[in-house]
């Protein structure tokens, strides 16, 4: 698969590259006016045409380096690709559209497909989706390529409690109705879900990620019980945009070759999302909150948590945008993250006391961009983890520098 | 020129940037705020191997498909000793079957230890009616090499079966059944086909082969060649044939495991030159705690060099000794009566609230939760102790705590 994909992208960057005429080649920049939303991230990208030919061609790159430590310990400083992804869109026909995105993790180590999808506009507001979704829940899992985030981590409750970026393969509908200043928006999805593995991996905990492991899972469900994503989201114009989602199903194998082997144990996790940008001093405030509960045996470890529960706050202030190096409208940003995940909401049955199992962290950071495609970072990431039991947490901190790009 | 300028700047920043790198990480612990981490002198392959134990004892998380369970109490080493210290309730398991020196007569009923905690669709084992049990509070791991290379000779040295000394003090060796696998040193001493035990709460385990090949099997339903059948379950042998292949865990992992026990380093006392901590330990001295709690002890030659003619100060004697009714549980291992419990070693108590939640757990089951709790628990043989204990000014109880807390 992997060469097949590589071949197919050397034709086509082929037909869109070698042609001598500028002009032939089109970029047709992202819609950054206001009344997008985050539902239509998949839209809101930079793709490149050429000519009449069907197929638009876009994607971004993220290059880092990192010095971390952890109590004293250093792993000294390291370099890392954590993604490089290809965007393929096409308009089919008047009102049909196929898109995707095609992700080669830390040099090629995974190749994904995050999202194949083709759209089929009845009404504004009735389209239909089918093929590889990305699941709407929260804001981040939809809106996640790197240029569009001055934090070159990408948050802990988006990665590790909605396992982004989770995608399946289903189909839904989602429309959009929009009057002055207002956008209200919905989504609802039947996919593929999760697996055995969330609550039986070498994490030690409710590990939701652990489901993307199975190879499988885009070839059939582990159950035959879809999961069920639904989001909601308004829009208006000078305040902002809040997002409320919803995503649950049943997440083990409780039939086997026609035997019952277990009780159907669901999983739920329900998001609320918010962004907005403060008028005058233009500052961007964004933020997820996610709740997840699991039904774990009682009878399991309480390693385990049935309760999970995390998010994050990002706050970016431009504080300088100008020419910079020949660059029209440069802008330099500070930028500050705060984030929290506990893993185990909950008491030990055997003491009563709290079950720990969270982290906190802190990103100061501070990014350049020469264009709104392209962003330099630097960041400083400090966090505090504590275990199960409560004892004192381990701290990690270090340094992060990169770049990520459409292109 | 202005841009000349910038360009300098960017460059110092960096330059600085990278120089202050190391000064903004988290800092060390202390030597002697830790427990974790080898003796000094091990050699370059030693330090090799100590780390893919560390890495067996901390890092390798069983799962059902890797071979946990069904029935089990922690899915890792590292669960039940964070830090490589003390235990939590969460994790302390219960032993039952056994209530006198004639042997478990519950061995056919999942004996001698309970696995209170099952993988989905399994229900954990129950404590047989009728059946003596005890629960037991996993200890702290380091410093056992120490405690491992001393002789047998070295510790029944101070064994006085019959109080010949008529201070109130005994102390017997636990004499042990070896398992199959055991091979003995030129330091053990049979005795009617029995040897001495001095590992565990009732020093049952002869060694930590012994000890770790019990904690794979009885803890984590994890089979090496050394105990290749899981535990049978109410009476009825493990019905569940796991993907994982008997053994589960290669030999070398579990040698490499317990080379990683045998060459933990000894707990740092702190405050040494602290007056109260020196008087405390007067106090300790004078009321007679060094009698069952023995101070210090040399190493003879040992196979791994690091662990040779070293001179520790672990404060215990490993032997038996009769703690009274109130700590009598009704339960025993090997020849041990069901009121006596091997010393425990002291050292490394004061850090024992980093490894359990930020509290003790103190005794045999965790039942103390102060060090003067546990001071006044004991009874029999250390009942002398307890009352100089009760009649000592406030003072001279702060500066003995003071004490314990320091080492």
């Amino acid at each position: 698969m992997k060469k097949a994909i590589i071949l197919c992208l050397i034709i086509l960057s082929h037909q869109v590259f070698s042609q001598k005429d500028s002009s032939f080649i089109k970029r047709t920049p992202a819609d950054t006016s206001k009344m997008k939303m985050n539902m239509d991230a998949v839209y809101n990208r930079p793709f490149l045409t050429a000519g009449k030919f069907p197929v638009a061609l876009g994607g971004y790159l993220e290059a880092n380096s990192s010095y971390f430590g952890t109590d004293g310990v250093t792993e000294g400083l390291s370099f890392q690709i954590p993604r490089l992804t290809l965007f393929l869109s096409s308009t089919i026909k008047k009102r049909i559209k196929f898109l995707s995105e095609i992700e080669f993790e830390e040099g090629g180590k995974e190749i994904a497909i995050e999202f194949a999808s083709m759209d089929i506009e009845l009404h504004p507001l009735l389209n239909l989706r089918g093929g590889v979704i990305m699941n709407p829940i929260g804001a981040f899992n939809q809106n996640h390529d790197g240029p569009k985030w001055e934090f070159i981590s990408r948050p802990i409750s988006a990665t590790s409690i909605i396992p982004s970026t989770w995608s399946n393969v289903g189909f839904g509908i989602f429309g959009k109705y929009a009057r002055n200043n207002f956008v209200w928006a919905y989504e609802a999805y039947m996919t593929n879900g999760f697996d055995d593995k969330i609550i039986s991996n070498s994490e030690s905990r409710t590990w939701l990620p652990a489901s993307k492991e199975n190879p499988e899972r885009f070839e059939e469900s582990s159950n035959g019980v879809p999961l069920i994503t639904a989001k909601t989201a308004f829009r208006h114009r000078k305040i902002g945009e809040i997002g409320v989602s919803w995503m649950g199903g049943v997440y083990n194998k409780f039939e086997d070759d026609g035997l019952v082997i277990d009780k159907q144990r669901r999983i739920d996790l329900y998001a609320i999302d918010f962004n907005t940008n403060l008028p005058r001093i233009n500052t961007y405030i964004t933020g997820e909150w996610v709740w997840a509960n699991v039904d774990v045996p009682e009878t399991y470890s309480q390693a385990f948590g049935s309760k999970l529960q995390g998010g994050f706050l990002d706050i970016v202030q431009p504080i300088l945008k100008r020419k910079v190096f020949g660059w029209e409208n440069a802008t330099l940003n500070l930028a500050f993250r705060t984030e929290y995940v506990d893993y185990n909401v909950g008491n030990f049955r055997e003491t009563g006391g709290n079950i720990s199992d969270h982290i906190v962290a802190i990103v100061p950071g501070i990014s350049f961009r020469p264009s709104q495609q392209t962003v330099i970072r630097f960041n400083y990431r400090y966090h505090w983890q504590t275990d199960l039991l409560g004892n004192p947490a381990s701290r990690t901190a270090g340094f992060q520098f990169g770049f990520s790009t459409y292109f | 020129m202005k841009k000349l300028y910038i360009v300098y700047s960017l460059l110092v920043l960096m330059i600085l940037g990278i120089a202050a790198c190391k000064k903004l990480l988290p800092k060390a612990p202390k030597d002697d705020e830790i427990l974790d981490g080898p003796v000094e002198g091990l050699t370059a392959e030693e330090k090799i191997r100590f780390l893919e134990g560390d890495r067996a004892f901390n890092n390798e998380i069983f799962t059902s498909e890797t071979g946990l369970g069904p029935y089990f109490v922690a899915n890792s080493c590292g669960s039940c000793h964070a830090g490589d210290g003390k235990g939590h309730p969460f994790t302390t398991l219960t032993r039952f079957g056994q209530a006198d020196s004639t042997g478990n007569t519950y061995m056919n009923f999942g004996a001698p230890q309970l696995q209170n905690r099952a993988i989905p669709g399994f229900s954990p084992e129950q404590i047989p009616a009728g059946a003596a049990f005890s629960k037991f509070t996993p200890p702290a791991n380091t410093g056992l090499g120490f405690l491992e290379a001393l002789t047998d000779v070295q510790i029944l040295a101070n064994a006085d079966p019959t109080d010949a000394n008529n201070d109130g003090i005994s102390g017997v060796p636990n004499y042990v059944n070896a398992p199959a696998y055991f091979i003995p040193k030129s330091h053990h001493i049979t005795w009617s086909g029995k040897f001495v035990g001095r590992f565990g709460k009732k020093a049952a385990a002869i060694d930590l082969w012994n000890q770790t090949v019990n904690a794979y099997v009885q803890d984590m339903g994890i089979t090496s060649e050394y105990a290749m059948l899981e535990p049978a379950i109410n009476g009825v042998a493990s019905p569940y044939g796991d993907p994982t292949p008997d053994p589960e865990v290669p030999s070398s992992r579990v040698q490499n495991l317990i080379f990683y026990l045998r060459t933990l380093k000894a707990p740092v006392q702190r405050d040494q030159n602290n007056s109260d901590v020196q008087a405390g330990k007067q106090v300790f001295m004078n009321i007679g705690c060094e009698k069952c709690h023995k101070a210090e002890w040399t190493t003879q030659k040992a196979d791994i060099n690091a662990l040779s003619y070293k001179t520790f100060y672990p404060y215990t004697d490993l032997l038996l000794h009769d703690m009274g009714s109130g700590l009598n549980d009704g339960y025993t291992e090997g020849t041990a009566k069901t009121s006596e419990w091997r010393t425990p070693p002291l050292w490394g108590l004061g850090l024992s609230k980093n490894s359990q939640g930020g509290q003790y757990f103190l005794l045999h089951d965790g039942r103390a939760t102060s060090i003067q709790q546990a001071i006044e628990m004991h009874g029999g043989e250390g009942q002398s102790s307890n009352s100089a204990y009760q009649s000592l000014s406030q003072t001279e109880k702060d500066q003995l705590i003071k004490f314990l807390e320091s080492l």
